[in-house]
């Protein structure tokens, strides 16, 4: 429960960063996209059911502010959070390189999906174009951050999991 | 495997696989509904409106001061070589300035700016701040801290200084989404000031992030009258613009394969990438509906 309401407060706090801070300050014209990074790292450390059911939500609160069809980022994000939870049972304590891999990937289908739906069924066929110009630099931007915020919310889950050993009683077994 | 798994707690819940699909129905459902109807934009404008855009507010204003800031030190650093460029710059804009006393076509053209400045005083105006934009790379979407309590509806143009902008697209209460000219997705019809030829101008993601242009095409010039530097504005039959707003400046243009019509590029008049304040004119474009 704890960690819900701290995945909660840290993927909105993602939303609203993203949309105002971080896009004032463009590199290159890119935004990272930290919600992915945010749901995706609570799919893998939570579980298929939380992953999808925030993905679900902070997907429509996209699509409410930014979208033109409500339900499509919505559904997008949910299947990000739900696919990265069944890589939950591969997880190891403190490996950093599976949690990263599982944040490009998603990242790279996420643009990919943009990009089929916004573009190429608009009849824009030059991919290589939007791979240089959009899709590789978020990538490598998003990857730069979830560096950052990965090991940030695996330290808060790892505290809020000895306190609760601490209170039970019961010994803090390291994962 | 049945969709009713039993738990530890003797409880029957549904498994997360079941959750998946229902919910992927909906949300295929509320996309084909939001496609064809607007049933959802109220409700949900409401609460997205009290929830989350005080939040949103605050940060861009502590964006916005972080911006300024950064901004006053870079020029307090090229302070001293922009003097020595703008000594060199008064050298030149003096010639240029004398020659444009003596250009004819260039007085017109400033005349024509006059009475377009004049066009725009007419319409009541409100300013509003940009206080969210776009999550993703791929659209120009943004929302400004004004909505239905101010009287913005639905359609309102949106310009900044004296170029196009965008248009309203969607109102909640104390926000609204504006969907900018720029955007991958969206065409405008517009028109040549000077000879008042009509044309399609569409957002184009591709020449936006390698040239700062966008693309405009369907424009029958049969008499090769327009040059570039001619100033599009938006057109007459517009759907939704009021006629006579500046979108930008021809940049390029060809003639396509047909023989008929021509197409190319425009710069627009507002520079998409440092906009923070916008006015909404409160006027519709009458459209007959």
């Amino acid at each position: 429960m704890k960690k819900n309401i701290v995945s909660f407060i840290l993927i909105s706090m993602c939303f609203l960063l993203q949309s105002t801070l971080l896009s004032q300050f463009k590199l290159g014209g890119i935004v990272p996209n930290l919600m992915i990074v945010a749901i995706a790292t609570t799919g893998f450390l939570l579980g298929s059911e939380e992953g999808m059911w925030f993905g679900f939500a902070f997907g429509l609160l996209t699509d409410i502010f930014f979208g033109n069809i409500i339900g499509l980022y919505a559904c997008i994000y949910m299947f990000v959070g739900y696919l990265n939870g069944t890589g939950e049972k591969y997880l190891f304590s403190h490996d950093l390189k599976l949690p990263l891999l599982l944040i490009m990937i998603s990242d790279l289908a996420f643009t990919n999906v943009c990009y089929i739906i916004f573009f190429l069924l608009h009849g824009k066929f030059n991919y290589l174009f939007h791979l240089r110009s959009v899709i590789f630099p978020e990538l490598i931007y998003t990857t730069v951050f979830a560096c950052i915020i990965y090991p940030f919310i695996h330290f808060l889950f790892e505290k809020i999991d000895k306190f609760d050993a601490k209170r039970s009683g019961e010994n803090y077994v390291a994962e | 495997m049945s969709p009713v798994v039993k738990r530890k707690r003797e409880r029957y819940v549904l498994s997360t696989k079941y959750w998946l699909l229902i919910l992927t129905l909906f949300c295929v459902a509320t996309m084909v509904i939001s496609f064809a109807t607007d049933i959802f934009s109220k409700p949900l404008n409401s609460i997205g409106g009290y929830v989350v855009v005080p939040f949103q507010k605050g940060l861009s204003n502590v964006g916005s001061y972080i911006l300024n800031r950064t901004e006053n030190f870079k020029n307090m650093q090229s302070v001293l070589e922009e003097n020595e460029e703008l000594k060199a710059q008064v050298e030149e804009l003096t010639k240029e300035n004398i020659a444009l006393g003596q250009d004819r076509y260039e007085l017109t053209k400033l005349r024509e700016l006059y009475e377009l400045d004049e066009e725009y005083e007419e319409y009541t105006k409100i300013g509003a701040r940009i206080i969210a934009r776009d999550t993703g790379n791929f659209y120009s979407n943004f929302v400004i801290d004004k909505g239905s309590n101010d009287g913005i509806r639905i359609n309102c143009n949106v310009i900044a200084g004296n170029g196009l902008v965008g248009r309203v697209v969607d109102v909640g209460p104390n926000f609204s989404k504006v969907t900018a000219i720029i955007s991958d997705n969206v065409n405008t019809s517009a028109m040549v000031l000077a000879s008042g030829d009509n044309m399609i101008v569409s957002g184009d993601l591709e020449q936006m992030m390698s040239r700062n242009v966008i693309a405009f095409g369907q424009l029958y010039d049969e008499e090769d009258k327009v040059k570039i530097g001619d100033k599009i504005v938006t057109s007459n039959i517009s759907n939704n613009y009021l006629p006579g707003l500046l979108v930008g400046y021809v940049d390029t243009i060809s003639t396509d394969s047909n023989n008929l019509t021509k197409s190319g590029s425009l710069i627009p008049a507002v520079d998409f990438r440092h906009l923070e304040e916008v006015l909404v004119i409160m006027e519709l474009k009458e459209n007959g509906e």
